[in-house]
C-alpha cells in the first residue's frame, strides 16, 4: 500500500538522533511510529526542534506549519536550504505531526512565512553557525575564515573541506535556538527570492500524490455520518433493518444525537447512509433568513471594545461642515472546499492516532483528548494535505467523527464527508453588520470616523467546537468565530476616530475563520465608506486615499497601483448612458495596521438589464516585505482575487429556520472560468525587510473595489453582500 | 448478487468484483485498482473533480456506474502520462505552475484533454467555455487557462 508510506515514517536512530526517512511499509515500522516520543524534541526554543542532519548531510526540517495548497512546503524548503547553505534537494519537510514537529500554532492568519519561516530560519542559522564553529576545530582554521556552502564548510582561501553529514551526521544538537545568530545578508541568496517551481506540482498534475482523501490504513472500516435532519434536533429513534441488507454493511453507530454507519467498503457505507431512517424530533431555531439583517441588529451585545480611539468624533460632527452614514452587511459563507472533508482515525492500545488535513493539529490534539477524556501524550494528530483549506473547515470535525468511531469499533476508520455535510455541516464565515459615520471638513477630507460592527462573541480559547462532540454530548470547547474585529481600524490620517466592536451573544451558526476573517468585512466597510466620503466631496477617490495617508510603503503603493492601472483621475465622473456600462474602483490595506501592504484597482462592467456585474480585471500593488517566491506569491494573490470575487458577487448561505439548504454547488454556487478576470500584479520586493503574510491580505480589498466601481460604473452603491443581479436592479430601481 | 466485471483502465485489464452494478466507477478506480488521479468532490457531478475518459469522452466518474463502464476504454490522469512521460497538458501545468491545492486538477486536465482533441487551437475564451463546469476553490483558473493554452501550443 504505497499510500501509507508517507504516516510510516521510518525512524533510524544513529548515534542518538531521530532521522525521518520514508520507506515502504514495513510491520516493524508501523510498531516504531509509536516509539521513540522521547528521543525527537518538539520544543520551539531548541534547534533539533525544527532540523535533523543525517550522516548523509540529508537535512528534515519539521514544520508545525502546513501546506494548506499554497505552496508554503516549497517557501518553507527555500528558507531552510537557504539559512543552512544545502541544495533544496537535500532537504525533506514533515509538517503537522504532533510527535514530531514543534507547535508553531494553526496555519492560518498568513502568519506561515511571517511566524513558521521566521522560526525555522533562526533555527537554520543557529545550526549553520554550530556547524562553522565545529568545522574551525575539526579543520584547525580560523571560524572567520571558514564558509558554508552546498553542505560543506569549507576554507575561504581553498584547502580542505569538511560536510555537514561528518560534522553532525545523525547526532542532535542538543542546543537552544539562537535568537541572535546572524541570518544570512539577503544580497547573497541563491534560493530565497527566486521563483522556484512549486515541489509537489509534478506529483500532483500526474495523480501520484497522496491527498488525505486517499489515504488508506490496512483493515480499515468506511463511515459516513448521518446528521441531524434540523441542526439541533435530537434523535429519536433509528432503524437500520434496510442497511443491514447492504452487503458489506457493519453497523450503525450511535452515541446521542451523532449517528454513523460503519461498512467494509466505501459504496456499501454510502448506500448504508441513505438506507438508515433515522427519526429526528422537530427544531426551528434559526432566525428567518429575510430578515437576516435584523435578527442581527437585535441580538443581544455581551459587550463593546474599543479598537481604535482619537480625538473625539461625536463632538467633531456637531460642528462639521457635512455629515454621512451607511451601513453594510456581508453574508454568512461557507468553505467550500472542493474535496469534502476526510480523516483515518485508529485507536489501539489505549492510544489514538489520526491523519488529517487540519489547519491545526496541535489544537486539534487538545480538543481531541479532551473529546474523549484521554491524555494529550496518547493522542497523535499526522497531517495530510487535503483539498484546499481556506481556514477552520469541515477537516478537524471529520477527524473527530473518525476518532470516535475507531475508539468505538477498535479498528482503523475512515470517514469521508459527502458534499452536503460538508455545505451543510462546515462552520461558517458568520453574518457581519457595519454602520458607519462620518464627518467632512470644508476641503471635503473626513474629521470625524465612527465604525461598528456587529460579530459573534469569542471565548478565551481560540477554537471551533467539534460537531461530533456537540451531537455526542462530549466535553467540548465554545465556539470561537477567530480575531474577526482586526482591520475595523483604519490606516488614514483622521483627527477624530473611533472604531467599535459589537460583540454578540449569539450568532445562527457555528462560526469560523474563512479566509481574511472580519479583515475582509471590515476593510469592505471601511474601504466602501471612504470611497463615499471621497464622492460627496468630489474628489478622485484615489487621490483622496493618497492624501490621507502618512505610511512611506502605503504611499509607495498607492503610487504604483495608480501607475500600474494607468488610474485618470476622475472626479465627478458622470456615470456612462447606455446598458452596459464599465467603471473602475480602488481600495487599500495595511494589513490589521501592522504588515501586509495592497491596493487593487477592478475594472467591471455592469449590465443594467440583467443586473450582473462582470469583474473584467484586477490590478494589484502588494508589498508584504521580503518575498520568499514570487511566483507562489503571485498565485496566492491571484487564489485571494479570484476566490474573492466569487464570495462577493455570488455567494450566500441559504437556509430555512430548520437547517442549510444549499448542499450542493447549484444551490451554493461559486465562479466559474467565464467569469474570472485577468489579474495584473505588481509585486514590491524588499528584501532587506521582514516577510509578511500573503494568504490573506489581498482578499480583504477585493469586494470593496468592486462595489466602488459598481458605483462609478452606474452611480449606485452596493452596501449588501453579495452584490446579486437582484440586488444591482433594486439598487437601481431606488436610485 | 456479486458481479465480476472487466474494465480496460489505462491499457490494461483488471477483473472487479461489486455487489451493485450501479456503484459508480469512481470507487472501482479508486479503491479496487488504487488510482488517486480522479478524485470524490461532490458525487453529484456538479465539480468535475473525478473527470476521466471513457472512450476518449470526458466523463464525471462519480456520477457513471461501474457496470456502464465494463468493455470500455478508460483512461485516468494516470494513465495520460506519467512523471517520466507526462503529456503535453501534465507538462504546461507544471510549467505554468497552474495548481494551487490541486485537488481539481485531475479534472482540468482530463476535461482539457478531451476538448483539445476537439479544438487544437483554442482560444482563452474557447477554453474558459470548455472549463466552465469544472469548479476549482483556490482560484487557480487563470493559470489554468494559461496552461491550456501552452498545452495546445506543444501538441499543434
Amino acid at each position: 500500500m504505497l499510500q501509507e508510506k508517507i504516516s510510516r515514517r521510518d525512524f533510524l536512530k544513529t548515534s542518538g538522533a531521530l532521522i525521518v526517512t520514508f520507506s515502504i511499509a514495513n510491520p516493524a515500522a508501523e510498531a516504531a511510529t509509536q516509539l521513540p516520543a522521547a528521543a525527537k524534541t518538539v520544543a520551539l526554543d531548541q534547534v533539533d526542534g525544527f532540523l535533523a542532519i543525517d550522516s548523509t548531510g540529508k537535512v528534515t526540517v519539521f514544520s508545525g506549519k502546513v501546506d494548506l495548497g499554497t505552496g508554503i512546503y516549497t517557501a518553507l524548503t527555500q528558507i531552510a536550504a537557504e539559512e543552512l547553505a544545502v541544495p533544496m534537494d537535500k532537504v525533506e519537510l514533515i509538517q503537522g505531526d504532533t510527535l514530531l514537529t514543534p507547535d508553531q500554532g494553526p496555519t492560518y492568519g498568513s502568519l506561515s512565512i511571517q511566524i513558521g519561516g521566521m522560526q525555522l530560519r533562526q533555527a537554520a542559522a543557529t545550526a549553520r553557525e554550530a556547524l562553522l564553529g565545529r568545522a574551525a576545530e575539526k579543520l584547525g582554521v580560523a571560524r572567520d575564515k571558514l564558509y558554508a556552502k552546498d553542505g560543506q564548510i569549507m576554507p575561504l582561501g581553498g584547502g580542505k573541506s569538511i560536510s555537514y553529514g561528518q560534522l553532525v551526521g545523525g547526532k542532535h544538537f542538543e542546543m537552544k535556538v539562537d535568537a541572535k545568530a546572524p541570518t544570512k545578508n539577503p544580497a547573497t541568496y541563491t534560493i530565497v527570492g527566486k521563483s522556484v517551481s512549486r515541489l509537489d506540482i509534478p506529483d500532483k498534475v500526474t495523480g501520484k500524490f497522496t491527498y488525505m482523501q486517499d489515504f488508506k490504513r490496512r483493515g480499515m472500516l468506511h463511515a459516513r455520518v448521518v446528521r441531524p435532519a434540523a441542526m439541533k434536533a435530537s434523535l429519536l429513534a433509528v432503524d437500520d433493518s434496510q442497511a443491514k441488507k447492504i452487503p458489506g454493511y457493519v453497523t450503525t453507530v450511535r452515541k446521542g444525537n451523532f449517528l454513523a454507519v460503519v461498512a467494509k467498503n466505501e459504496w456499501a457505507a454510502i448506500r448504508a447512509a441513505s438506507a438508515v431512517k433515522a427519526q429526528w424530533s422537530d427544531w426551528q431555531g434559526l432566525p428567518d433568513k429575510a430578515r437576516l439583517w435584523d435578527y442581527v441588529r437585535k441580538t443581544k451585545v455581551n459587550k463593546s471594545e474599543e479598537l481604535q480611539k482619537t480625538g473625539n468624533p461625536a463632538e467633531a460632527m456637531k460642528t462639521a461642515a457635512r455629515t454621512l452614514n451607511a451601513t453594510y452587511d456581508f453574508a454568512i459563507h461557507t468553505h467550500g472546499s472542493l474535496g469534502p472533508s476526510c480523516a483515518v482515525a485508529e485507536f489501539k492500545g489505549g492510544k489514538l492516532t489520526y491523519w488529517t488535513a487540519s489547519q491545526a493539529t496541535h489544537l486539534l490534539r487538545k480538543q481531541m483528548a479532551n473529546m474523549l477524556q484521554m491524555a494529550e501524550a496518547d493522542v497523535r494528530c499526522i497531517y495530510l494535505e487535503g483539498s484546499g483549506c481556506y481556514g477552520r473547515n469541515g477537516h478537524e470535525d471529520a477527524a473527530a467523527d473518525a476518532a470516535l468511531l475507531a475508539k468505538e469499533l477498535g479498528k482503523p476508520v475512515r470517514v469521508q464527508w459527502m458534499r452536503a455535510d460538508e455545505h451543510g455541516w462546515d462552520p461558517k464565515g458568520p453574518p457581519t453588520l457595519l454602520d458607519y459615520r462620518a464627518a467632512l471638513d470644508d476641503n471635503g477630507y473626513p474629521v470625524a470616523w465612527e465604525s461598528e460592527v456587529f460579530i459573534p462573541d469569542r471565548p478565551k480559547q481560540i477554537a471551533v467546537t467539534l460537531v461530533a462532540a456537540e451531537l455526542a454530548g462530549l466535553p467540548k470547547e465554545d465556539a470561537h468565530p477567530g480575531n474577526i474585529h482586526q482591520s475595523l481600524a483604519i490606516p488614514y490620517t483622521i483627527p477624530n476616530i473611533k472604531a467599535t466592536a459589537h460583540w454578540l451573544a449569539e450568532t445562527p451558526f457555528r462560526p469560523s475563520w474563512i479566509r481574511t476573517p472580519g479583515r475582509m468585512q471590515n476593510t469592505y466597510g471601511n474601504e466602501c465608506f471612504i470611497d463615499e466620503c471621497a464622492a460627496a466631496a468630489g474628489i478622485d477617490p484615489l487621490e483622496y486615499r493618497r492624501r490621507s495617508l502618512k505610511d512611506p510603503r502605503g504611499l509607495e503603493v498607492v503610487e504604483r497601483l495608480a501607475r500600474l492601472a494607468n488610474w485618470q483621475p476622475g472626479s465627478g465622473r458622470k456615470p456612462a448612458s447606455g446598458d452596459i456600462v464599465t467603471g473602475r474602483g480602488v481600495s487599500y490595506i495595511k494589513y490589521e495596521l501592522v504588515r501586509t501592504y495592497v491596493g487593487v484597482v477592478a475594472d467591471v462592467t455592469v449590465n443594467r438589464q440583467t443586473g450582473k456585474i462582470k469583474v473584467d480585471r484586477f490590478y494589484v500593488a502588494h508589498d508584504c516585505g521580503q518575498i520568499i517566491n514570487p511566483d507562489g506569491l503571485k498565485n496566492q494573490i491571484e487564489g485571494n482575487v479570484v476566490q474573492t470575487i466569487s464570495r462577493t458577487l455570488i455567494e450566500d448561505l441559504q437556509f430555512n429556520r430548520s437547517t442549510v439548504t444549499s448542499l450542493d454547488w447549484k444551490t451554493y454556487p461559486i465562479l466559474t472560468f467565464p467569469d474570472v478576470p485577468e489579474i495584473v500584479i505588481d509585486l514590491i520586493d524588499r528584501p532587506t525587510e521582514k516577510p509578511w503574510g500573503a494568504g490573506e491580505p489581498t482578499a480583504a480589498v477585493v469586494p470593496s473595489a468592486i462595489s466602488n466601481a459598481v458605483y462609478d460604473a452606474i452611480g449606485v452603491r452596493l452596501r449588501s453582500v453579495p452584490f446579486t443581479p437582484d440586488k444591482v436592479l433594486a439598487a437601481l430601481e431606488k436610485a | 448478487m456479486v458481479t465480476t466485471l472487466t474494465l480496460q483502465v489505462n491499457g490494461k485489464s483488471h477483473k472487479i468484483r461489486t455487489d451493485d452494478p450501479q456503484m459508480p466507477l469512481l470507487y472501482a478506480l479508486r479503491n479496487d485498482l488504487d488510482l488517486h488521479g480522479p478524485h470524490f468532490g461532490c458525487g453529484l457531478a456538479q465539480c468535475g473533480a473525478c473527470t476521466v475518459h471513457v472512450d476518449g469522452q470526458a466523463v464525471r466518474s462519480c456520477s457513471y456506474p461501474v457496470a456502464k463502464a465494463a468493455g470500455k476504454k478508460i483512461v485516468t490522469l494516470e494513465g495520460l502520462g506519467t512523471p517520466q512521460k507526462l503529456h503535453p497538458l501534465q507538462k504546461a501545468f507544471i510549467e505554468e505552475q497552474a495548481v494551487q491545492c490541486g485537488y481539481c486538477i485531475n479534472g482540468m486536465i482530463m476535461q482539457a484533454a478531451a476538448f483539445l482533441k476537439t479544438n487544437k487551437h483554442p482560444t482563452e475564451e474557447q477554453i474558459k467555455q470548455a472549463l466552465a463546469d469544472n469548479l476549482c476553490r483556490c482560484g487557480t483558473h487563470v493559470r489554468i487557462v494559461r496552461a491550456v493554452k501552452r498545452a495546445s501550443g506543444m501538441m499543434a
